[in-house]
């Protein structure tokens, strides 16, 4: 039980700073690197309600299933995403791969 | 340090604070909902276990994916094939240089890895029926050991025609939508396996799709379509 909730909650904390990323930056590598690790996260909570002590039965095979197929086509997502990303890059002015903070430096904002 | 705080805080945009404050009211809701899941509802498991011996594998897992919900892999096989239709029609494939290039090591690294690497993918297939392992994990194996041949620039990979890819990818799909089909013709119900073939029936979609699987990575690895004239990434 213990276990599970470790798993669960680790989950879930992958899950919030994936999605605080994929709001607040506008670099879209970091969006797609954010999607991922939330992917990991919802990974692990499936992962983790499937999850029983050695010994006391066998496991939970549904989430097993779903989190199985659920990893290839997050990677199928991740490289449609990816060139996505370079054709924006490719064919816009706002040089969104070159800007490297989005945040300007304190000085230059006067405070 | 308590300076430092508040620079930190007014360096920040307000709405930035709004939805930091709004995620974390979320987790915290989220994370007592975790806590009070009563302990598992075991209804499903045990629908798998009474079923077990009619799904025609002895891996549950291999049950849920290819049997009971069988449905599901189907469309999310064709959610692979239309992520490389999805990169094919947006660029073509680069190459990455020259042969010469890649150290000697390297390259003889590749060329004994990839028949092991081939060797497990066929292995983790055929476990499947009884063990973890099936058509996603070998398919996963045979894509980096696609990735492995790109990277390493082996001359022949530049030389498959672009018809023989194309078919590969689409293998494994059509078998399975074609059993799916004569199971929705001989039983009326779709991916309604006969009885008693259901184990070969899964076996042939599980060796079709981890090619198409396995080549559907290493081609989104190689990012495009190949050339027209039959070569693939020989770009200039």
């Amino acid at each position: 039980m213990i276990t599970t909730m470790l798993y669960s909650l680790t989950g879930l904390i992958l899950f919030g700073m994936g999605f605080y990323t994929l709001i607040i930056h506008s670099h879209p590598l970091r969006k797609i690197l954010a999607v991922n690790v939330m992917a990991t996260g919802v990974f692990l909570i499936l992962v983790a309600t499937a999850y029983i002590p050695v010994g006391q039965g066998d496991i939970d095979p549904v989430p097993h299933a779903m989190v199985l197929t659920g990893i290839v086509v997050s990677v199928s997502v991740t490289a449609l995403a990816l060139i996505f990303a370079c054709k924006v890059q490719e064919n816009s002015n706002l040089d969104l791969l070159r800007k490297r903070n989005h945040r300007k430096p304190m000085k230059e904002r006067g405070l | 340090m308590k300076k430092k705080w508040n620079n930190h805080i007014r360096g920040r945009n307000p709405f930035q604070l709004l939805f930091l404050f709004l995620l974390f009211m979320l987790t915290v809701i989220l994370a007592v909902i975790f806590c009070n899941i009563p302990e598992k509802s075991s209804v499903l498991e045990a629908g798998i276990v009474s079923m077990q011996n009619q799904s025609g594998v002895n891996s549950p897992v291999t049950a849920v994916l290819l049997n009971f919900r069988g449905y599901d892999t189907l469309l999310e096989v064709m959610v692979l094939l239309i992520a490389v239709i999805g990169v094919w029609s947006l660029t073509k494939a680069t190459s990455f240089g020259n042969t010469a290039d890649i150290s000697p090591v390297q390259l003889g690294v590749v060329h004994l890895l990839t028949p092991v690497m081939c060797l497990v993918a066929a292995y983790l297939v055929w476990q499947g029926s009884h063990l973890a392992g099936g058509a996603f994990q070998g398919g996963a194996i045979l894509g980096a050991a696609g990735v492995l041949l790109l990277v390493s620039e082996i001359p022949w990979t530049h030389a498959v025609p672009a018809l023989v890819l194309r078919i590969g990818l689409v293998f494994g799909p059509l078998i399975f939508t074609g059993i799916a089909l004569y199971c929705l013709w001989a039983r009326g119900g779709l991916l309604d396996y006969p009885t008693g073939s259901a184990g070969w029936l899964i076996l042939l979609i599980e060796t079709t799709c981890a090619l198409s699987i396995g080549l559907t990575l290493a081609l989104l690895f190689a990012g495009g379509r190949p050339d027209e004239n039959g070569s693939e990434g020989d770009i200039q």
